[in-house]
């Protein structure tokens, strides 16, 4: 029988794989966008679970707008991406050190 | 919900701001290059007609609208007043700065002012949905502004992590709004405070949320340890994206703090409390001396920013509505201070030339003594020298902790805030006491001084009269938290 806690500690460990995924990738931007992504899935899925727990449709709402809104910024950052491989021919996440000081 | 019984009169200044931009994006596109300065004027057009309709339409109580998710409050008047007038300054103080690096076009103007309407919304939402809905219309509208820059490679860059750590920042922020809403089964704020009163909510929950809450909130003023992005992002856009970013956005942050600690999150005042006394006393410490170090002007205002979001957060430690207000003093002062000095250094920028390093001021007394002194009055009041005005800033937010006995704290902020001095007084040194290096004249439109050289007095005149300002924000917090 699946509880909330079962989806509470899966929306946790999505969330702490996106956080890793920030923060470790030295890779690659791409890979920093999907971190993003899967961050606010992992925040929609604690959203779901609470919603169905608590009978309330609100948490669900909320997630339409939280979806809505991740579609708009996945396009921004894609294409600050699409700038930013334009000027540097490179989107390793090392040559983006410029501002550091 | 019955549609007759909707009230929109609560949010006319929003609804008349966004038809105005419709209008402004429509008749953009019937423009020429050369006609872009029609464009400006309906910019500015659209800030003075906001302004009025939200003058007439002020109460001096809350109104809720919109099934509650929306309220005209005394206090968000006062702060959306302030970011209309800070969003004009940044046009009027920009536009020659934005011509000269191709980037004065229709974009600039309706994003610049889509974000400003982000703004209104987070100040006016009482609705975890509509908070959000507001962060990220300013939040997107920010990157794709700094971005607006195509060919410049730092430009870019400063977008990238600009993007990347505020989506970072709103993910933290959603997944504590989310613990709070199965804690206390609400997204209202005022039910989520009912909830928590009335001891129906579960505790490890809602700290366990309040404290990613505490850390998005932190990301989004760019307080120690969540302060990173702050020096990078002002280096790497331009100076007028750097001084968009470092104005009215603060303001709104400030409320939209205190909209979700206090009016949501205020019964667990015990628990947000001591967090934020770490993330002051860090912004403090690190902020001042890590600014002793910086060369580049911008990156030194960025450090600074640091600093002052420490001494902010003092009023909001208190956890008094006299705390509150103190804070809210202190953000609209510290606009008005850091508008003065990135409007200097616009004055200073001409076409393939930035006014960046320190270097770059050297002997400006020598140039032009004028706008030295303009930078004086700027440094001298985020230092907190007496007759200007940034010391009465400091001194309310100062007696805030003062007065609920947290006597440690108090001078912890005044030992930081003379190891700032430090870095104020030698941009002063230099500005006056070295020889210049650079000949080239100041150009600056007759406009853009005028507009500066009020807005920098007015730190003078504001410190001879700090009391007109200080009781509207305490009558204005007052009104606003008295309905709860």
């Amino acid at each position: 029988m699946l509880t909330l806690t079962h989806f509470l500690v899966l929306g946790a460990i999505l969330f702490a794989i996106s956080v890793l995924g920030i923060f470790l990738n030295r890779k690659n931007v791409i890979v920093l966008l999907m971190a993003i992504e899967l961050m606010l899935l992992a925040v929609n899925f604690n959203f779901i679970a609470f919603s169905h727990y608590l009978s309330d449709t609100a948490g669900q709402i909320f997630v339409f707008f939280i979806l809505t809104v991740a579609a708009a910024e996945s396009a921004i950052g894609l294409a600050i991406l699409v700038v930013l491989f334009r000027n540097l021919n490179t989107i390793n996440v090392e040559d983006l050190g410029r501002l550091k000081g | 919900m019955n549609w007759a019984d909707l009230n929109m009169i609560p949010a006319a200044p929003e609804l008349f701001m966004l038809s105005a931009i419709l209008l402004i994006l429509l008749v953009d596109m019937c423009l020429s290059d050369e006609q872009r300065g029609i464009t400006y004027g309906l910019s500015l057009l659209t800030l003075v007609g906001t302004a009025a309709v939200q003058l007439y339409t002020y109460t001096p109580y809350p109104v809720y609208t919109f099934s509650n998710m929306f309220v005209a409050d005394p206090m968000g008047d006062i702060v959306k007043l302030a970011m209309y007038g800070t969003t004009f300054l940044v046009l009027v103080y920009t536009r020659q700065y934005v011509v000269e690096r191709d980037i004065f076009k229709g974009e600039y103007f309706t994003l610049s002012l889509f974000a400003l309407s982000g703004m209104n919304f987070m100040v006016s939402a009482t609705h975890f949905v509509s908070l959000y809905i507001g962060l990220e219309l300013l939040s997107l509208s920010l990157y794709a502004l700094i971005a607006m820059q195509r060919d410049s490679i730092p430009a870019t860059e400063a977008a990238m992590k600009y993007f990347v750590l505020g989506a970072l920042a709103s993910g933290l922020l959603l997944y504590g709004m989310s613990m709070v809403y199965g804690a206390t089964g609400s997204l209202f704020l005022q039910d989520v405070a009912k909830a928590i009163t009335g001891g129906s909510a579960n505790h490890v929950l809602l700290v366990f949320g309040l404290v990613f809450i505490v850390a998005g909130l932190a990301f989004k003023l760019g307080a120690v340890p969540f302060h990173m992005w702050v020096p990078d992002v002002y280096q790497g856009s331009s100076t007028a994206l750097a001084m968009m970013i470092g104005a009215a956005p603060k303001l709104a942050a400030f409320v939209f703090v205190l909209r979700i600690l206090v009016q949501g999150l205020g019964p667990l005042v015990a628990d947000w409390q001591g967090m934020l006394v770490i993330i002051a006393v860090l912004s403090m410490a690190i902020g001042n001396i890590t600014a002793i170090a910086q060369t580049n002007v911008k990156r030194l205002l960025a450090y600074s920013t640091v600093s002052h979001m420490g001494f902010l957060l003092l009023g909001l430690i208190a956890g008094t509505p006299e705390g509150y207000s103190a804070a809210l003093f202190y953000t609209v002062i510290y606009v008005l201070m850091s508008l003065v000095g990135f409007g200097i250094l616009l004055a200073l920028s001409r076409a393939g030339f930035e006014c960046e390093t320190l270097e770059d001021l050297k002997g400006l007394n020598q140039r032009n003594s004028w706008y030295a002194f303009l930078m004086l009055l700027a440094m001298f009041s985020m230092a907190g020298i007496p007759p200007l005005v940034g010391f009465y800033a400091k001194l309310a937010v100062i007696k805030a902790v003062v007065d609920i006995g947290l006597i440690w704290l108090a001078v912890v902020a005044v030992v930081m805030s003379l190891i700032g001095a430090f870095y104020y007084l030698r941009v002063v040194k230099y500005m006056y006491f070295d020889d210049k290096q650079d000949n080239s004249p100041i150009v600056v439109r007759g406009d853009m001084k005028l507009v500066l050289s009020v807005n920098a007095i007015a730190l003078l005149v504001l410190g001879a009269l700090p009391e007109r300002l200080l009781v509207l924000c305490v009558e204005a917090m007052k009104q606003s938290l008295n309905a709860l």
